[in-house]
């Protein structure tokens, strides 16, 4: 006896509507691929460039508790401004984020980098000044990383001293992309 | 000694994707396809709102069938009123179920309604197990459980 599709749907929406998930996550088309949302009542939770949700769903139950559901209504929020930011139409993200499973450190780190300008960069010994532990850049290219949502805190704007990329969580092809799309790079 | 760790809650993604296809089965079967669909939502709707409260992860699916069993049951009573009662055969002579209330009594209580709806009323299993709160295959069982106690006693 297999479920329908649309059976399938309906008690998807019917979970999201009930309110009783703890997360709720959907796979979201992007010009980079494939990308991973998962998200909550406080907000953003994850983004992933890795898109299989199954690699990830014990990690985000362990943060956000085991009431996790793929529903795309849940991120329906999020994927409508990745669309527009990725048309060029949003330079600044309206939406909140859930940090729950990071250090108090690395929250005060993605804050400082959520003030990096749309089409700027700053490097990864700036970030660190700004955050009060000037010596830390490699500390800091640590926490950008990891960064648990990428694109909307914007560790793709964070590049060395003397220019170069350095390095990508989601690699080196995507980060240059973003910031083509974003007029930083020529 | 070797300590087997207790198998872990699943995220509730991966618990519902196994269990979803033996939920609706069980429900088709109590209910019909039509039904079976709002009884699945409220199955996995009541399951989730457990979810975060259940302690361990053993016997997941005979927990979601019972959930599912438990609305089945609530349907049926909600739809009852609306159903008309089974046509009971019509006969001169004294009626079969009468007979049989005498012959089956001092079966346990859920063997003898089986085995009078069943060939007393002649009501399907289906019917049997509406009229029981029970599934067809358990008044199956009830009802062929009852015969054979009653052959038993016959022998003896």
């Amino acid at each position: 006896m297999t479920v329908s599709t649309d059976l399938d749907r309906r008690f998807r929406e019917a979970a999201v509507r009930a309110g009783l998930l703890d997360a709720g996550f959907d796979v979201v088309d992007s010009p980079v691929g494939p990308l991973l949302v998962a998200a909550t009542d406080l907000g953003i939770l994850r983004i992933s460039f890795d898109a299989d949700p199954d690699r990830q769903l014990d990690r985000l139950a362990e943060i956000a508790g085991r009431r996790i559901l793929r529903a795309p209504r849940a991120v329906d929020p999020v994927r409508r401004e990745l669309d527009e930011y990725f048309e060029r139409r949003r330079e600044v993200f309206d939406l909140t984020v859930d940090l729950r499973g990071t250090t108090p450190f690395t929250v005060q780190v993605l804050d400082e980098l959520a003030r990096v300008p749309y089409g700027q960069t700053a490097t990864y010994g700036e970030l660190a000044a700004r955050v009060g532990r000037p010596k830390a850049a490699r500390a800091i290219g640590m926490i950008m990383n990891h960064n648990p949502i990428p694109i909307v805190l914007p560790c793709h704007r964070i590049v060395g001293a003397n220019g170069s990329l350095v390095g990508y969580g989601g690699g080196l092809d995507r980060k240059e992309q973003l910031l083509r799309l974003e007029g930083a790079l020529l | 000694m070797e300590l087997v760790p207790a198998p872990r809650i699943p995220p509730f993604e991966l618990f519902y994707r196994e269990h979803r296809d033996a939920v609706l089965g069980l429900l088709r079967r109590r209910l019909g396809a039509a039904a079976a669909e709002d009884a699945f939502q409220e199955t996995f709707l009541r399951a989730l709102a457990a979810y975060g409260r259940l302690r361990h992860a053993e016997h997941l699916r005979s927990w979601v069938l019972t959930i599912a069993s438990n609305v089945a049951i609530d349907t049926l009573r909600r739809m009852r009123p609306t159903t008309e009662p089974p046509d009971l055969p019509y006969e001169d002579a004294r009626p079969a179920y009468e007979e049989l209330g005498e012959l089956t009594n001092g079966l346990p209580p859920k063997e003898r309604a089986a085995v009078v709806l069943r060939y007393g009323y002649d009501l399907t299993y289906d019917q049997i197990a509406t009229a029981l709160d029970s599934s067809p295959v358990a008044a199956r069982q009830a009802a062929s459980a009852g015969v054979r106690r009653l052959r038993g006693k016959k022998e003896r």
